[in-house]
C-alpha cells in the first residue's frame, strides 16, 4: 500500500510539476495560416457572417460558442418532445452490467 | 439537382448537404450508445464529403460540442451522468490536454513524429480492446464459478476490478460520487482525467476512446454511468476545442449545425437504445468499435510506410470506419426499435390486466 502510495505521488509530480516545465520551455506554435472568406458570393446573414470571420476570429469564435450549445440544446428539447410521443419511459432504467 | 448543394461561406466549398445530416445522424447514434465524441469517425467522413482538412477537424469538434449536450441531456434524465465527477474531472482533461497539443508541436519541431503517434496510438487501442475483452472473459468465468456454487453474481459485479486497488488510495480530500457508486480520493478521478486528456492532446483526438475504458477500469463507473459522464466530458472539452480552433478560424459553423440536426435525432436513439442494453452488451460493442479503429490506423500505417500502395490504403481505412459507422449505427437502431416495440408491448399488457 505504502509502495504504490509513493509511485502515485512520485507519477503526480513528475505530470504536474516537471512536464509543464519542460512543454512551457518548448514554446507553442505552429505555421500560421491567413484564411480569407470571399464575401462577394454572398447576400443577407451569410454576407454578415462571412464579414465577421473576415473582422474579428476573436467575436467569430465567441458567436460560436454562444451559437453551438443554445441550438444544441433547443434541437436536443425538440428530439425530446418527438421521444416522449412514442410512449416509452424516458426517465428510468435498470443499471445492471449483465 | 443544385438544391442538394449548400455553399459553405467559409471554406467556400459545395457540400452535399443530405451528406451531413446521414453523418451526423450514424455518429449522434454510436457517440451516444458508447459515450464519445466519435472524431476519428467524422473527419474521415467531412473528407469524402469534399471538406479541406484545414476545416475539418474544428467542423467536427463544433458539432460534437452539440451532440455531446444533446446526449448528456438524455443520458442525464435516466441517471446515467455524474455530474459531479464530470466536474472533477474537467480541469485534468483541459490541462492535460493543453499539454499534448503543445507537447506534439514541440516534438514535431524536434523530428517527424506522425508514425510514432500512430504507433503509440495503435498500442493504446490494442491496450483497451484486450482489456475490454479480458474482463468479459473474467466476467463470464466468475458466472460460471458462481452457478456451480449453486450461487449468483451480483448483477453490478465485473470482470475486471482494478479501481478497487485506486480506491485503496485515501489521499485527502475524499469524494463520494453518487450516481457512480464511487468512493474515492479526489485526485483519482484528476489524475485519469489529466493521462487521458495528455493523451487525446498527443493523439490528436477527442478523448471519449480513452476516457470511457478509463472510468470503467480506474474509476469503476458502472457502465452506463460511464456514458453519460464522458459524454458530459465530452460537451464541456468539445466547447473548449470549439473556442480554440474557431479562433484560429477553422470551424465552418453551417456545416456544423447542418449536422446538429442528424445528429440530435441520432443522439436521442443511441441514449435511449442503452436502456434496453445491459453494461457489458455495451462493452463488447465499445470493444469492436476500438478492433476497427486500430484496423483503421494500421492501414494508415501501411499507407504510410509504402507510397505505390498509398491511395488504396487510404480507401480502405476511410471504407473500414465509414463502414463500422453504417454497420454499428443501423444495429443499434435495431435494438432500439426491438425495445421500444418491447417495452410497450409489456405496457399494453399491464393496462390490459
Amino acid at each position: 500500500m505504502r509502495k504504490i502510495r509513493i509511485k502515485m505521488t512520485a507519477l503526480l509530480f513528475f505530470l504536474f510539476i516537471i512536464l509543464p516545465g519542460k512543454v512551457m520551455a518548448a514554446g507553442g506554435g505552429g505555421e500560421s495560416i491567413v484564411i480569407v472568406a470571399d464575401t462577394r458570393r454572398f447576400t443577407g446573414a451569410m454576407a454578415w457572417w462571412t464579414d465577421m470571420y473576415n473582422d474579428s476570429h476573436l467575436l467569430f469564435a465567441i458567436v460560436t460558442i454562444i451559437i453551438i450549445p443554445v441550438v444544441g440544446v433547443i434541437m436536443g428539447v425538440i428530439a425530446d418532445l418527438v421521444m416522449s410521443r412514442v410512449g416509452i419511459d424516458l426517465k428510468h432504467r435498470d443499471l445492471a452490467e449483465h | 439537382m443544385d438544391w442538394l448543394y449548400v455553399l459553405m461561406p467559409i471554406s467556400g466549398v459545395e457540400i452535399f448537404w443530405p451528406g451531413l445530416i446521414i453523418l451526423g445522424l450514424g455518429v449522434g447514434i454510436i457517440g451516444a450508445f458508447f459515450g464519445m465524441g466519435g472524431a476519428w469517425m467524422v473527419t474521415p467522413g467531412l473528407n469524402i464529403l469534399g471538406f479541406p482538412m484545414a476545416f475539418a477537424i474544428g467542423t467536427d469538434i463544433a458539432h460534437m460540442a452539440g451532440k455531446s449536450l444533446i446526449s448528456t441531456l438524455r443520458h442525464g434524465k435516466f441517471g446515467n451522468v455524474d455530474y459531479k465527477l464530470g466536474v472533477v474531472m474537467i480541469a485534468g482533461t483541459v490541462v492535460g490536454f493543453e499539454i499534448g497539443a503543445q507537447m506534439i508541436m514541440w516534438l514535431e519541431r524536434i523530428g517527424r513524429v506522425d508514425i510514432t503517434v500512430r504507433y503509440m496510438y495503435l498500442v493504446l487501442l490494442t491496450f483497451i480492446a484486450w482489456l475490454v475483452f479480458s474482463d468479459l472473459r473474467k466476467r463470464l468465468q466468475k458466472e460460471k464459478a458462481a452457478r456451480k456454487a449453486g450461487k449468483e453474481v451480483d448483477k453490478l459485479a465485473t470482470g475486471i476490478e482494478w479501481h478497487k486497488t485506486f480506491h485503496k488510495i485515501k489521499i485527502p480530500p475524499m469524494m463520494h460520487f453518487k450516481m457512480a457508486g464511487v468512493y474515492c480520493s479526489m485526485w483519482l478521478p484528476i489524475a485519469i482525467s489529466f493521462l487521458t486528456g495528455w493523451l487525446a492532446g498527443i493523439l490528436g483526438i477527442g478523448g471519449g476512446l480513452l476516457r470511457m475504458p478509463a472510468l470503467l477500469y480506474f474509476v469503476g463507473c458502472p457502465t452506463h454511468v460511464a456514458v453519460g459522464t464522458d459524454l458530459f466530458e465530452v460537451a464541456i472539452s468539445g466547447l473548449y476545442g470549439t473556442a480554440s480552433f474557431t479562433y484560429k478560424g477553422r470551424t465552418e459553423l453551417v456545416a456544423a449545425l447542418v449536422m446538429l440536426i442528424g445528429a440530435s435525432v441520432g443522439a436521442q436513439i443511441g441514449a435511449v437504445a442503452t436502456k434496453y442494453v445491459k453494461g457489458y452488451g455495451i462493452r463488447v460493442f465499445f470493444g469492436f468499435a476500438v478492433i476497427v479503429c486500430a484496423l483503421s490506423i494500421i492501414c494508415k500505417l501501411i499507407a504510410a510506410a509504402n507510397p505505390e500502395v498509398r491511395t488504396l490504403f487510404d480507401t480502405l481505412a476511410t471504407i473500414l470506419i465509414l463502414g463500422m459507422v453504417f454497420a454499428m449505427s443501423t444495429y443499434i437502431f435495431v435494438l432500439f426499435l426491438r425495445g421500444v416495440r418491447k417495452e410497450l408491448a409489456d405496457k399494453k399488457a399491464r393496462q390490459g390486466k
